[in-house]
């Protein structure tokens, strides 16, 4: 750790502090009071061991604490012959369900875990099989011979005069990512869901390791196609806290004009989906027309149409700057639409009041992203965990927009209304890169640490904050890489939701939420 | 050629009309809607390709379906048929002995309602049960509608069969803006695009299972009985359509008389296929500029056109 920074270093670099089975719970819950939220839990691979590393951050800039944000990492090390740690599922739901997978992937059992079942895993693993275990090797990489699932997934059954369940999925129609749904449904009014995922498990934090971290670039670009820049730039800030790399302030306010470009077309694909669940059908093409030619632009800007090739370890590289007339037209042309839909009462009383997330729950899950504002949970990373100077950002960060209602509206209008400020940006940015901008000197890279370090990335991807956990060996290659995609955080918010929705407005409420089966699944 | 004969060329050229026109006026519906979305299309000839295939593959059933499976698609075609010889859309003549009475097309409709909703439920799956509840849900509050609609309408004919209703307003033009036929016209088209599946009841062209009501029936049918499914419904549509066309616009069609001869037939039939293309281009319009309905409100609309069948009836008797 280097010495304590003067004026603001971005990102903050993160404080490790060792904790024991004794101490963890307190040194949590005392983090958790002092403001912190729980990022992720991540499991490495020691000489005999598996070390437990348990993140937390606190945002910059609240009322209660100063400017400064705070990160820190609780250590711990546990044998893998007494591979148990005390559970903190009762202290945080996120952190319960991080204990899940850590249990299924490394086999490190929470002990009292309230919900104790199988998360990650799937019935027809081999037992005791914990993929993620051991360092990678040949032996690892064999994918083993896998059963038939016989085991039925337990779903809690609903009992009840009237009650019927309707399994949907993993095989979906139409374009849309594996994951099986299981509701128990009276008349049309549904009582429970549950939702399994982790059909799309492809090991992709085992891929990681063993590369160096350039090479890990072409990889956090393909984590999910529709958060190219959200994961590479999490990846890259890590690195570079890893490798102790400093990025010029242009390249920063680059990466930054980029995620906003990412948020663009993603929400106005969504936008555009929402409503022809409803039927609108006009509204849809018309907003799929505005991502296409979102997708143009990005084309000309980093070379692709999803933007890879734009963020890379230690700086960002564009071909040339966006066309600011055309992300203005995009935007009011997204605007114009929205207006359009929102003045029609039939597609109105579709969204208004389904599917409600409150608040409470909200905050209780650690939901992330637009599902948390639309809430009225104020959580964006781009203010609470900042990577570029505020000095250099035109207008100062793009707001986060929050409703407080929780409903499918409140979803949808929250995404319009972060397009406009995205789209603001981005102007305001490419104005300021056009004019010269700040420093693009990256200086000379500094040598490899020569031992084992580790790095943090924290970024407001379109769906959330998104983090990155990178371990770079003293070789200078890739130890261990955890990814968090927000889906991690907000799918088990989507049952909550569901409660005294109806079937069919169940695809409705779904798109709404939109959260990724691939980042969920790894 | 005598009466009776010419009575049964028309019905059995109506009805040959009628199904080689209503894959195309799915083709128009599709094409309308494409355009408004600023897409090439299909084409109007795409329902007839896809039938044309269906009806060349060999059925597969799901594990567990019964008999049904067999016969609902045949007593869904046949519904069909008979709805397209008996309902007014070329010609007004009916044989005699066939009474294409109010009670009896409501009956040949609901046999194809229940057989599509048997069909839906048998092979177990979740979606099609779901399917067939609302299907049946909507079938429920729809049947009195179109019953009391067509019942307004006879009302100042004194006939309950269809052909004099339409006769009735050729004769006498007053009657199609007369506030009660008015009012039962409304009725019946509302209910017409409720037991058709079209939005906002319905939509035809969603890919999500858990919010179909007609799709849903039909997610296990294959192959021929699929193809006699969508020809049934389609003639189901088509007819509908072309009632309702030939209530508002009564001109062209071809009146029973003693038997109407081949040039009144001919005249007919251009005027049904302008007329049921100009309704299939409005009603594509409509639903391109409409959002579907939450399932719980669809009861709302239904009981809506409900009172106005309510209202024309009382008001034929009250204002005539």
């Amino acid at each position: 750790m280097s010495a304590t920074p003067t004026g603001p270093l971005l990102p903050q670099p993160v404080m490790t502090r060792p904790t024991t089975r004794a101490t963890l719970r307190a040194d949590v819950a005392a983090l958790l009071a002092d403001g912190h939220r729980m990022l992720m839990v991540v499991a490495e691979n020691a000489p005999g061991a598996v070390r437990l590393g348990y993140v937390l951050a606190r945002p910059a800039g609240g009322p209660d604490h100063g400017a400064q944000e705070s990160r820190v990492e609780l250590t711990l090390e546990v044998s893998t012959d007494d591979a148990w740690v005390p559970t903190i599922a009762d202290q945080s739901y996120p952190g319960g369900r991080f204990e899940r997978e850590i249990r299924d992937l490394f086999g490190v059992e929470p002990r009292d875990h309230p919900l104790p079942r199988r998360l990650v895993r799937h019935a027809h693993w081999p037992r005791a099989w914990h993929p993620l275990l051991g360092e990678r090797s040949a032996q690892t990489d064999v994918v083993p011979d896998f059963g038939e699932d016989l085991s039925a997934f337990p779903f809690l059954e609903v009992g009840g005069d009237g009650v019927y369940e309707i399994p949907v999925g993993p095989v979906h129609a139409g374009l849309i990512e594996p994951g099986h749904f299981r509701f128990s449904v009276v008349g049309e009014t549904i009582v429970r869901m549950k939702a399994r995922l982790w059909y799309l498990h492809r090991g992709v934090e085992r891929l990681f390791e063993g590369r160096t971290p350039d090479d890990g670039v072409v990889l956090a670009e393909r984590i999910s196609g529709d958060t190219a820049v959200g994961h590479t730039l999490a990846y890259a800030l890590a690195c570079e806290e890893a490798l102790g790399l400093v990025v010029p302030p242009r390249d920063r306010l680059v990466r930054a004009l980029l995620l906003e470009l990412e948020r663009m077309h993603n929400h106005a694909a969504d936008l555009g989906m929402i409503l022809n669940d409803v039927a609108f059908g006009l509204a849809n093409v018309h907003l799929q027309r505005v991502r296409e030619n979102l997708l143009r632009l990005n084309d000309s800007v980093t070379g692709h149409r999803l933007l890879r090739g734009g963020v890379r370890v230690g700086g960002a590289d564009v071909v040339a700057l966006p066309d600011a007339g055309l992300v203005r037209a995009a935007a009011a042309d997204v605007a114009d639409v929205v207006r359009l839909a929102l003045e029609h009462p039939m597609v109105l009383d579709r969204l208004v009041g389904t599917a409600v997330l409150g608040r409470e729950d909200a905050v209780r899950m650690g939901v992330l992203g637009y599902v948390a504002r639309a809430s009225g949970v104020d959580v964006d990373a781009r203010r609470d965990h900042p990577f570029v100077d505020p000095a250099v950002l035109p207008g100062g960060a793009p707001d986060a927009v929050v409703d407080a209602e929780g409903d499918v509206l409140a979803r949808f209008t929250v995404r319009a209304r972060e397009v406009e400020a995205s789209a603001r940006f981005v102007v305001a940015a490419t104005e300021v890169l056009a004019g010269g901008g700040p420093g693009a000197s990256a200086g000379p890279r500094p040598a490899a640490p020569q031992r084992v370090t580790r790095g943090l990335g924290v970024v407001e991807a379109w769906r959330g904050l998104l983090c990155h956990r990178v371990t770079v060996g003293a070789d200078g290659r890739l130890v261990r890489v955890k990814v968090v995609d927000p889906s991690f955080m907000n799918w088990p918010a989507l049952p909550v939701a569901l409660a005294d929705t109806i079937v069919p407005d169940f695809p409705l409420a779904n798109k709404s939420f939109n959260q990724s089966y691939a980042g969920n699944d790894l | 050629m005598s009466g009776e004969v010419r009575v049964v060329v028309a019905v059995v050229l109506q009805t040959v009309v009628v199904v080689v026109a209503a894959p195309f006026l799915v083709g128009v519906l599709r094409q309308v809607r494409a355009r408004w979305e600023g897409r090439v299309g299909q084409g109007l000839l795409q329902p007839w390709r896809d039938l044309v295939k269906l009806a060349r593959k060999e059925p597969l059933q799901a594990n567990g379906s019964t008999v049904v499976a067999w016969v609902a698609p045949v007593v869904v075609l046949g519904s069909g048929l008979l709805l397209a010889a008996l309902v007014p859309t070329v010609t007004t003549a009916g044989p005699a002995r066939l009474p294409a009475d109010l009670f009896v097309v409501v009956s040949v409709l609901l046999v194809g309602t229940v057989a599509l909703g048997l069909l839906g439920l048998d092979a177990g799956s979740a979606f099609g049960g779901m399917g067939s509840s609302r299907h049946l849900t909507i079938a429920a509050l729809v049947e009195p509608t179109v019953l009391l609609a067509v019942y307004a309408l006879s009302v100042p004919v004194g006939s309950t069969a269809l052909g004099p209703i339409v006769e009735g307003r050729l004769a006498d033009p007053g009657r199609v803006v007369a506030p009660a036929g008015v009012l039962a016209v409304v009725a019946l088209a509302i209910a017409v695009v409720a037991e058709t599946a079209r939005i906002p009841v319905d939509n035809p062209s969603t890919h999500l299972e858990l919010t179909m009501v007609h799709e849903a029936m039909v997610l296990e049918s294959s192959g021929r009985d699929l193809a006699a499914v969508e020809l049934g419904s389609w003639l189901r549509l088509s007819v509908l359509l072309a009632l309702v066309a030939n209530l508002v616009v009564p001109w062209g069609v071809a009146t029973a008389g003693d038997g109407p001869g081949l040039p009144a037939l001919a005249v007919g039939v251009v005027a049904v296929v302008v007329k049921t293309a100009v309704s299939g281009v409005l009603l594509a319009t409509a639903e391109v500029f409409m959002a579907k309905l939450r399932l719980f409100r669809v009861p709302e609309l239904l009981t809506g056109s409900f009172v106005l069948a309510f209202l024309a009836v009382t008001g034929s008797y009250v204002i005539g």
